[in-house]
């Protein structure tokens, strides 16, 4: 019981594989109620993956996916839908509704769950928007918008609803070093002040360490490491310890597996 | 080594078969999904509103453009095969009778595949790969019901409109052409016209072929686009099935549908 | 003001989609005959039938009154039946009326035309019309031509 108190979310033995290949293989995580949890690791290691077993858009192979004291995975079609209400997501490129202006996007989760009236929900949506400082930009079409202002209406529609769990996916890459640090603002000032648990995706070492709380290092389908920043920094894991150096050549080797290259060049096979 | 490679090839085609027919039970649950679901999200009627204009309304000028020069040709080129047996009167029912049982409703099947459906395709396959079917799950809304649903019932609505519209422009043009410009008799070209065609055979037989075809075209295209994958060439290669799958699936069906309709007689 | 003008569209393409149905109903098709409940049925006997089909206009004077419903061999008789739906209106044919498969020109289509006869009783829903003339077939035609030319030439 203290266990879903403590942690907002608890991944117990997850493994998932698409087609053949294996991408989680029996991970445990737990993500710490209130705090800005960092989940990093190299490209294409299922990151992003691992955020769409979180709000339940995939299913595991096996093992149990606990949010707010659910077990995702044993949810019905609409139970999920529910359960969605309670998470935020911002996805890599915003996901603005294109057809819609700013206010539009930011005002959709509340037509579809609220009943609420007119001048409330435009209410709601200025609030909201003031707290990513994109007020004036009310009318805007998306298209009309940069990269990092795109990326600043999506989260003000991720907490529209004011959910208990923001997942943030690869919320810094492509964005210019000021879009970057408003981004990084943002969300350590959204946790503190709402009291989200937060999730960050992300293989941008510098920022995500700057405001993460607990970090987490995955590849090969496994947790590598965990701790504060501090921890991962000092950690005697090399695999670690390249990741958290920004090494070239370690654990992960620098060269994809080839033939010898003295052989191959002189045509022996 | 040979054998074995025999083996593997017959392998392939059971993996090929199996791959046709998942797809084609994907398909079929993703239509039951989007038409029969409860819409969850409000302004279902808005949402209709606007795919009928840019499915229906915005396929309007290829349609009446083409709907006019198909007619405006046929009446031209039965006119000068008629015109050798002394019955070039009989213009007006070559040319409504062909508009309604076979051009009107395959011909604009075959534009509303390349205007429609590939636009249809395209946009969705954005959507999915800018996130936005996503985040609209993550908010909580069934992306099948939001942005599938609408898409499917517009198409279902518009194209049997079209394809009416198509026939009386076609029949105008043709009227032109006969009337006007070669100087038939017009109360002979109507008389013949009107006397051969027959409500329930030719009219509602058409109207059914058009409503069978916008079922078929716009379901793959809005398949096609939900299935995609979401990358620019995942998309390109969507659209591109889309309007190939959708022609051969028109033309298909109409034969199927004209043995069925007219094959008895 | 946006939405005015789309919807505005949308409803002006339906009823533009509607008006071309109705169109293609009435200018097109001619819709007249065959309204069911206010028609009766006639049979004829042809010896030949010869090229008739279904929904083949059948006509009085020249004005089309019915049509043809159902074509059959009878089995007794060994001639074609031809069924007709010939509208409520026209229900005094006298029952000594004549029925022909006319043509339409020289290749129009085959219709049935009725000569009015002369007897006081009418025909009502279910009789026959016993007095025929059959179609006009072209092979006829030429092997009897063909005969008297031979049968000339033997004379001479």
């Amino acid at each position: 019981m203290s266990d879903s108190n403590d942690y907002a979310v608890t991944l117990k033995g997850v493994s998932f594989k698409r087609g053949s290949r294996s991408i989680f293989n029996n991970v445990d995580i737990r993500i710490p109620r209130g705090k800005v949890t960092g989940i990093m690791g190299p490209s294409g290691c299922g990151k992003t993956t691992l955020l769409r077993l979180i709000a339940a858009q995939l299913r595991p192979e096996s093992g149990e996916v606990w949010v707010n004291g659910h077990n995702l995975p044993q949810l019905s079609r609409s139970e999920l839908f529910e359960m969605r209400k309670e998470m935020g997501v911002l996805f890599q490129s915003g996901a603005l509704f294109t057809d819609l202006d700013v206010f539009e996007n930011v005002a959709f989760p509340l037509r579809v769950h609220t009943k609420l009236p007119d001048e409330m929900v435009r209410d709601i949506v200025l609030m909201k928007l003031q707290a990513v400082g994109l007020r004036g930009a009310i009318d805007l079409m998306p298209d009309e918008l940069s990269g990092g202002m795109k990326r600043r209406v999506a989260l003000a529609r991720a907490i529209a609803l004011d959910p208990q769990i923001l997942m943030y996916d690869e919320p810094f890459v492509g964005q210019d070093p000021i879009a970057m640090g408003v981004l990084v603002r943002l969300i350590r000032l959204l946790n503190d002040a709402l009291g989200i648990t937060s999730i960050v995706v992300s293989h941008d070492l510098a920022e995500t360490a700057s405001i993460a709380d607990y970090l987490y290092v995955v590849g090969d389908g496994q947790v590598l490491g965990e701790g504060t920043p501090e921890d991962l920094m000092n950690s005697k894991n090399p695999r670690v310890t390249q990741f958290m150096k920004g090494l070239p050549d370690g654990p992960v080797p620098f060269h994809f597996p080839a033939p010898d290259y003295r052989n191959d060049l002189l045509g022996r096979r | 080594m040979h054998k074995r490679s025999l083996f593997e090839q017959v392998g392939l085609l059971g993996r090929a078969a199996i791959d046709v027919i998942e797809a084609l039970g994907r398909s079929a649950l993703f239509l039951m999904h989007a038409t029969f679901g409860r819409s969850g999200a409000g302004g279902g009627f808005q949402l209709l509103v606007k795919q009928i204009h840019s499915i229906g309304v915005l396929s309007l000028p290829i349609i009446v453009v083409s709907g006019l020069f198909i007619g405006m040709v046929l009446a031209l080129q039965g006119y000068n095969i008629l015109v050798s047996y002394g019955s070039e009167q009989a213009v007006g029912q070559l040319v409504a009778l062909t508009l309604l049982r076979e051009l009107g409703p395959v011909v604009t099947g075959l534009l509303f595949a390349g205007r429609a459906g590939s636009a249809l395709t395209a946009e969705i396959g954005n959507m999915k790969s800018t996130e936005q079917l996503s985040s609209l799950e993550m908010i909580g809304v069934d992306p099948l019901k939001y942005i599938i649903a609408p898409r499917l019932w517009a198409g279902f609505l518009s194209m049997p409109l079209l394809a009416a519209i198509f026939n009386v422009v076609g029949i105008w043009g043709a009227a032109m052409v006969a009337v006007d410009w070669l100087g038939v008799y017009d109360g002979s070209f109507w008389a013949s016209m009107q006397s051969s065609v027959d409500l329930y055979d030719d009219v509602v037989n058409g109207a059914i072929k058009s409503i069978a075809f916008a079922f078929v075209v716009t379901w793959i295209a809005v398949f096609q686009g939900y299935d995609c994958e979401p990358t620019s060439e995942g998309i390109g290669r969507a659209t591109t099935r889309t309007v190939v799958y959708a022609s051969l699936a028109v033309l298909g069906l109409d034969f199927i549908l004209t043995a069925l309709m007219f094959g008895d007689n | 003001m946006q939405t005015r003008t789309l919807e505005t569209g949308v409803g002006l393409f339906i009823l533009a989609g509607m008006l071309a149905l109705l169109l293609l109903a009435l200018r097109v098709s001619g819709l007249t005959v065959s309204t069911n409940g206010d028609t009766y049925r006639l049979y004829a006997y042809f010896d030949n039938i010869a090229g008739l089909t279904n929904r083949a206009k059948v006509t009085m004077a020249g004005v089309a009154i019915g049509k043809v419903t159902a074509i059959d061999l009878d089995r007794n008789s060994y001639t074609g039946r031809v069924t007709m739906e010939l509208e409520k209106r026209v229900d005094n044919l006298p029952t000594d009326s004549t029925a022909s498969i006319l043509t339409a020109g020289l290749l129009g289509e085959k219709y049935v035309g009725i000569s009015v006869g002369g007897e006081e009783e009418v025909l009502k829903d279910g009789d026959s019309i016993r007095d025929t003339q059959s179609a006009l077939v072209l092979e006829d035609l030429i092997g009897k031509f063909l005969m008297n030319s031979v049968n000339k030439a033997k004379e001479e």
